[in-house]
Parts: C-alpha cells; structure tokens; sequence
C-alpha cells in the first residue's frame, strides 16, 4: 500500500475538516429541496489531503459493506473521480444514496484514525461526492454481464436490500424479478426519507441502472396477497426468493386520543408527503393536515424527518417530544443537528401521555409529563422516571408518533414455516438464510428496524447465498 | 403457462364501461393476477394517474379466464369523477390487490344482507358467495332515490327475496333499509345473521337495531386509506375498544363492537381539501383538459 499524498501528516492534520454547502436554515425550512449541496471539488480535494493513509485503514472495519475507503479518498486526491466512484462500487451498489444517509458518525467515520485526535475524514461526504460528480457528467459505467444463468430469483420488497440483493444477482447472471407492493420501489428511500434529504430523482436513476441490468421490476404486486410465496415457487418457476419487506408497520403508544382526527403515524405523515406528493397539495391530489403548532413524538431518523417536514409544510411551532435526553436519540446527530438550525424545538425528557381532543373530534392539545434520568436498564441507557406533578399542556393541533415500526406480517402468515421471533421478525442466521429451504431474508425485517447501508449488507450477503445454494443445486447437491 | 402469457399484463386497461345510475358506473379492468386471486370482501386501491391520490374499491366480481375484475364506483370526489371520465381501452396507472380479509362466508341459514346506494354493489359479490354456502338470503337495497338503490337485479339472482326503499319513496318502499330490516327481524323467516354496507350513518344504524334483536351483524369499514397493505395506520378504527386497521384486519368487523361515532369523524378529516381537489377537477372537465384521456 503506497502513499500517493506527500504532504506530511502533521500538515494534513492541521487541514480542517470541510463544511457542505448547505441552504441557508431559514430559508430551507421553507422548501423541499435538498438541505446539503455537499462537497464542491475544491472542498473535496481538501478533504482527501487530510487522509492519513493509515497502514491499517481502520475506516474500512467500520463500514458495514467494507468500502476500500483508503483506496477510494487516494483516487479522489489524484483526481480520478470516476476511478473513486467505481472502487466504491466493488463493494456498495447505492454510494449517492449512502453517502447522503449513512449514520457515519457511528461507522466509517467513527474509527478513522484521524478521529481520536481532530475530526474525523468526511468519508461519507467524499462517496456523496464522487457519486454526484458521476451524475453530474453522464459517466457512470454500466456493468457488464457475463455469463446468463438459467434460475429464476424474486425479491420481494424493493427497498435497499431487495435492491442490492437484486442487483447483485444480476451481475452473476440470474433472471431477477422483483415484486414491490408500492407503485415505485424504493422502500423507506422512497416513502419515509424526505426529498430534502435525499432527491427521489437519485432514486429514480439507481432504479433506471438496476433495470438495465435486466432486472424486471414488478410494482403494485403484494407478495402473500397478489400471489403466495408457494405461488412463486410453484406456478412462476422461481428458484429462490429474497425477502426484504422492511419493517413498516407503524406502532402506537396506547394513549387516549390516538384516534382523534389530527393524530399520525410518522410512517403515514411521511407517505402523504414524499411518495403521494402532497407537499405539493392540491397539484398531487393526495392532502396531508398540518396545524399552527405540531408535535412529533420520538428521537430517531423518522422523528426527525417528521417534524422538519412539518416544519416545511408550514408548522409555525414544531416540537420534537422525547422522552429521555439529546445524548440517547438514536437520529443521526446531522440532522439533530439540522432540525435545531432549522428552528425545530425539543421537549427533551418529556413523555406524552395523552391527547385531547375538542368537539369536532379534532386534536386541541398534547398532555406531557416530565421526566428525569435514573439508572441505566438493559439496553444500557438511563430509564426515564416520571416527575410527580410536572403534567403540563403543550398547544397543538397535529400529534406525530415516530415511535418504532416493525415487520408487516402479510408474508409471515401466508408462508408456512417461515419461523418468526420477537416482535415479528423474520429469524435468518448470519448467511441470511430463513427456516425454509430457498427463502433468504435481510433488511429491516430480519433487523425490526436498523439503517439502509445494514439492509444493503444483508442483501448482499443473501445474494451469494443464494447464488451457493444455487450452485449446489444446480450440481445435484441438493435435493428438494 | 399462465404465468408466462400474462407477465407482460401487469397494465390496466379499462375492458368496459356502463352506467348504473347518473353517478354510479361499473368498469370492467384488466388486472390478471388480481383476478385469480380475488375472493368475496377483497378490494383494490388505485390510482389513476401520476400525482393521483390512492382510493380503496371493492372487487365486486373477477373473471379468471379474461383477467378482469370488476370494479363499482360512485363518483363523488375528485379521483372517482375523473375515472369516470376515462374512457375504453385507457389504462389506469395502478391497481393493487386483493386487499384485506375475504368475508367469513358460513352457512347460517337465513341471512339479511342490506345495501346502501353504492354500498350495494360491495355487498353484491357476498351474498354471492352466502348463496353458494346455502344460506337463504332476504335482500334489502336502499337509497336516497330510485336512480340510487342499484343492482336490483343482480341481487335478486341470488337472494330468496329483495325489498327496495328510497327516502323519497320515488321507488319501492318509501323509508329507510332499517325499516324493512326491522319488519324482518320482526317477521317469521328467522334471520341469524346480517350484513349490511353502505354510508356510516346507515351502518350505524343497522348496527343499533340488531344489537336489539342480538342478531350477529357484519359492517365492511370504509376508512379513508393510503397504501392499504397496513403500513401507515392511517385506517384505524376502534372495534371493541382496541385499534385496528381497516385494510389488512377488516374491511369487515362485528358491527356491534365498531365505534361509529368516532370512524365517523375520522372520515371528514379531509373535507374541507377534498372540496378543493374537487372544485379543480370541475375546472378541468369544463375546460376539456381531459380531452384526450386523463392518462395522458
Ligand atoms: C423516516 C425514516 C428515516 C430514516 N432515515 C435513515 C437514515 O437517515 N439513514 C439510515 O441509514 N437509515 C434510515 N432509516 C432506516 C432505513 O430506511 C431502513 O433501515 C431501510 O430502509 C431498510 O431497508 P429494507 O430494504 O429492509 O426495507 P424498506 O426500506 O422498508 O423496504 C421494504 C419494501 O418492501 C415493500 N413490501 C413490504 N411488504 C411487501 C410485500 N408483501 N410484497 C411486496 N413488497 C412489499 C415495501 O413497500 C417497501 O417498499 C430511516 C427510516 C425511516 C422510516
Ligand atoms: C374497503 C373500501 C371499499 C370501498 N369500495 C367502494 C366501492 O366499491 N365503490 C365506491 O364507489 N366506493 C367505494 N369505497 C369508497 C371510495 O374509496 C371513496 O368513495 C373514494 O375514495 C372517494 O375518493 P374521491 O377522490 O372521489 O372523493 P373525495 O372527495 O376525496 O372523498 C369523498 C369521501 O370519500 C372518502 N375518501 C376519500 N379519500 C379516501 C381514501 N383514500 N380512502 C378511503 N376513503 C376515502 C372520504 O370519506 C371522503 O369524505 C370504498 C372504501 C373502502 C375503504
Ligand atoms: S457506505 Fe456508509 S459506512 Fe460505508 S463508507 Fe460509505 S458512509 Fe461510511
Ligand atoms: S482511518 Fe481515516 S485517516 Fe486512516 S485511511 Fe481511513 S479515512 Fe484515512
Ligand atoms: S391504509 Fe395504511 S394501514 Fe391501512
């Protein structure tokens, strides 16, 4: 592993960490438009200097997909952009999407050696880079197939993992169907992540590649419901399937007035928004309600896209209501970051415990409670503790829940023995194979809820899986 | 093989189209694999362009050997007034199902199926289907006038006998569906069980007088959805206290434990955006932009 930066390490280390061009807060919490503009090439070649080239590119371990990080930062110091771009994808399909979404804080970014002493190297900003730089002049270099291969593979669900796993197999040479039940795949990248953060136009374009790689794309097909996984096996001669169906199915807290009018999931405030288009109400026919005050429930990705859409569909007041302290949000810490520019106010320690109603049956309050820290529980955070007395009224009309999901159970229950844990998920040991013979699954539902570069593993790891079990089939080994 | 011949049909293209009242028309839509599939109780959601909004239909019958489904629609709104602009041979941009649980069909002997205007034709293919189970089946079709209370025949093919009431009593019994239903339960014929759909206020009531008689009564639920596969919640109803989704754990419930009154208010969450989707759609038939058909 040769060096190709002369520059001393200590006068890499003194190069600051590069900010994106970004839209300025009070202005872009008016609009959907992308929040980051990312690197230019200039802010890219800087960062690329302060890459230390360690000996040992620890970056590398930290990134899910394990990225050549090194190898690729190097090719973007030399300018060879589009090398970058292709070294990427050796190992991760979707690098525009990634580096726009990635929690890197708690992966690539989180180890890299640069860290322990100044920032870190904006890894994922650079892969975000390279990969617009791609778009941005036409040069993406299609993959060439070589052999064709005679089995069949579906993959239900079109989101990262379904599309990764689909992709994959593809390039191996297998005929590639996949089923989404949505009309446009994309799964979360499609219905939940807002236009602000990640353009659908990208989506649209990966989607566009995967097809050229002869990949057939079913939408508005319900796999257990349209057809039966026994029915692919059986009448449409698929040789194996890859689930990947996410974990979309919204839970609610069990409070009184959840039913009011005025109360959402995050999942269907989300899904109005971004895939029915209603931002742009009433040009999209779809609407989607929105009050002087709102309250989104929750500390993770989906609150925090909840609330900043909220915010944009024209909120005057968005607060973001959380139980425990900033220190325990799950969100990336980006776009805590990005709502608290953009004017999003947090009621921190502060757990909902119901919501009121007025004579139209409409939301007119949200009643809280305050909440202390007290010792750590299982998952290791500090349990919040109710405040005897602290119950207070918070002023709004719309009541957001962005409190967890998990698996749609559609396909469980119509495939017998597909064996299930906790809260519904699909069990698969760490090749990603399922209880069923020929049934690999990954993503969000093997998970119950986890992060886009995970789910894309996944599907990579069942794409060789199942090209294994193929293989082994196809010799005889196997017999079903 | 089936499968092979029809891969390329995951289009849906408009087959027929007729009028069964000024307001109400049933389609005949190419939709393959939804057609095989489809039991009594399933539904479609669709849209019918890009930028559509997503609507949940009844299937009130499937051909397996065309790959069609038949669909009956009230225009109402914006989306169902533009579909019945389109025309033969146009494709709507996207239909998916069957969706939610296929009606609990069983053999309960004398049974009460009441429809309420469009209601009527959801209620259709589940008498069908008790009929085939060997239930003798007394019809109840209402509406607020004679052009309303629909699919008269259709129904009376398969009940033992059908009553029809209009408000105005423009057509057969003038009152409402519970008056009729009331004079069965009162009568001789000794019904078990009733399913009744139509608008919430008549489902509402139904539900109210049978819970008199303690006679079991099945309601299919029309929630207002989105993707109808239950992953927005967007559905939910409250059925004996607990929350349930219309899409994936109706559309039918036990009318008894359906908190109306709430499901109700839900439903006009809406009302004031509906108004304007539907003022702009006007626009746009008088001004003839859907010349040309509206999947242009
Ligand atoms: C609002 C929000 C914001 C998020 N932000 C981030 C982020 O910034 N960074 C990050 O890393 N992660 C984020 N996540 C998490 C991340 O999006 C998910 O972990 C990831 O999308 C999971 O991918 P998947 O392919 O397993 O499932 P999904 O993305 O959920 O896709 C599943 C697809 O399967 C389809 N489907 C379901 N059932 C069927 C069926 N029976 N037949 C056919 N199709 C079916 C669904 O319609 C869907 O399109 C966020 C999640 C949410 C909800
Ligand atoms: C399971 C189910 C089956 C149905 N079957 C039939 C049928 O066979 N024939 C038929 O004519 N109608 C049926 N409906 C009702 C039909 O979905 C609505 O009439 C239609 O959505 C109205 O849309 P619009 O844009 O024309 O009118 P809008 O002006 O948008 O709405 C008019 C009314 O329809 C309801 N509605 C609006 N949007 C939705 C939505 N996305 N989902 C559900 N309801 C909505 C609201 O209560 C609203 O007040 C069914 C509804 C459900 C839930
Ligand atoms: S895919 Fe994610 S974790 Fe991997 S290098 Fe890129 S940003 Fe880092
Ligand atoms: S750990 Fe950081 S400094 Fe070292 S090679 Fe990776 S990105 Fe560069
Ligand atoms: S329509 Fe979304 S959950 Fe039922």
């Amino acid at each position: 592993m040769t060096n190709v930066n002369p520059m001393k390490p200590s006068q890499r280390m003194k190069i600051p960490r590069q900010e994106s061009i970004e839209q300025e807060a009070q202005v872009r919490n008016r609009n959907f438009q992308e929040v980051s503009h990312g690197f230019d090439e200039e802010r890219a070649s800087t960062e690329a200097q302060r890459c230390l080239e360690c000996k040992d590119p620890v970056c590398q371990s930290g990134c899910p997909v394990n990225i050549d990080i090194r190898s690729f930062v190097q090719l973007i110091f030399q300018k060879d952009f589009s090398g970058a771009v292709n070294k990427i994808r050796e190992a991760n399909y979707l690098p525009a999407i990634c580096g726009r979404v990635c929690p890197q804080e708690t992966q690539c970014e989180e180890v890299c050696t640069l860290g322990k002493k100044h920032a870190p190297v904006a890894i994922g900003k650079l892969e975000r880079f390279v990969a617009d730089y791609e778009m941005l002049h036409d040069s993406f270099t299609p993959f060439h197939i070589k052999d064709q291969r005679e089995e069949k593979v579906a993959i239900v669900g079109g989101g990262p993992a379904g599309l990764t796993c689909a992709a994959e197999l593809a390039k191996v040479g297998y005929k590639v169907t996949v089923f989404e039940a949505l009309h446009a795949v994309g799964g979360v990248l499609r219905y939940g992540i807002p236009e602000f953060r990640l353009p659908k136009a990208i989506l649209d374009l990966e989607t566009e590649r995967i097809k050229a790689l002869g990949v057939e794309i079913y939408t508005n097909f319900l796999v257990g419901r349209t057809a039966t996984i026994a029915d692919l096996f059986d009448e449409w001669g698929f040789s194996a399937i890859f689930l990947g169906t996410g974990a979309g199915t919204p839970t609610f807290m069990g409070m009184a007035g959840e039913n009011l009018s005025g109360v959402y999931s995050a999942n269907e405030f989300l899904t109005r928004t971004n895939l029915m288009g209603a931002y742009k109400f009433p040009e999209n026919d779809t609407p989607v309600k929105i009050g002087k005050q709102i309250a989104v429930i929750g500390g993770g990705n989906t609150a925090m896209d909840a609330v900043r859409t909220a915010k944009r569909l024209g909120a005057e007041k968005a607060y973001l209501v959380y139980r425990r302290s900033r220190t325990e949000m799950p969100a990336r810490v980006e776009e805590i970051h990005h709502a608290e520019q953009e004017g999003i106010e947090f009621l921190l320690l502060t757990n909902p415990t119901k919501i009121l109603g007025d004579k139209g049956n409409w939301v007119c309050g949200l009643e809280c409670q305050q909440m202390e820290l007290g010792e750590p529980d299982e998952s290791g955070r500090r349990k919040p503790i109710a405040v005897q007395g602290s119950e207070f009224v918070l002023d709004v009309q719309i009541v957001i829940e962005a409190i967890g999901q998990k698996p749609n159970p559609i396909i469980q229950s119509t495939t017998p023995g597909l064996k299930t844990g906790k809260r519904g998920v699909v069990e698969v040991d760490d090749k990603q194979t399922t209880s069923r013979a020929g049934i690999f699954a990954g993503g969000d539902l093997s998970r119950g809820g986890a992060t886009v570069i995970l789910a894309m593993r996944d599907g990579k790891i069942a794409a060789e899986q199942i090209h294994q079990y193929l293989l082994a089939k196809h010799n005889g080994e196997l017999v079903q | 093989m089936f499968i092979n011949e029809q891969r390329e049909k995951n289009l849906f293209r408009i087959i027929s189209k007729e009028a069964l009242a000024s307001t109400i028309t049933r389609y005949v839509i190419e939709a393959p694999f939804i057609a095989r599939k489809r039991k009594a109780g399933n539904f479609v959601i669709l849209r019918i362009m890009q930028g559509g909004e997503r609507i949940p239909l009844t299937i009130v019958d499937s051909d397996v050997a065309a790959g069609t489904i038949t669909l009956i629609v009230q225009a109402i709104g914006k989306t169902t007034k533009l579909l019945a602009t389109m025309r033969e041979g146009e494709f709507i941009q996207d239909v998916l199902g069957p969706l939610g649980n296929p009606t609990p069909i069983e053999n309960h002997g004398v049974v009460a199926c009441i429809g309420g205007g469009v209601g009527t034709a959801e209620l259709l293919p589940i008498a069908k289907a008790l009929q085939s189970a060997g239930n003798t089946i007394y019809s109840v079709i209402g509406g607020r006038t004679r052009d309303l209370a629909i699919l008269e025949d259709e129904m009376k093919e398969c009940s033992h006998q059908v009553f029809v009431t209009t408000d105005d009593g423009s057509y057969g019994r003038k009152g409402l569906v519970t008056d009729q239903l009331k004079d069965l339960l009162d009568g001789y014929v000794g019904i078990n069980a009733v399913y009744a759909i139509g608008p919430l206020p008549m489902m509402k009531a139904v539900s109210n007088l049978t819970k008199q008689y303690g006679v079991h009564t099945l309601v299919s639920l029309n929630a207002i959805m989105v993707d109808g596969t239950g992953m927005c919640g967007g559905c939910r109803v409250s059925v004996g206290g607990q929350m349930k989704f219309a899409c994936v754990d109706g559309p039918e419930f036990d009318a008894h434990q359906v908190d109306f009154d709430e499901m109700m208010m839900r439903n006009r969450t809406y009302i004031d955006m509906e108004k304007i989707s539907d003022h702009r759609c006007t626009v746009y038939a008088q001004a003839d932009v859907l010349e040309g058909g509206v999947a242009r």
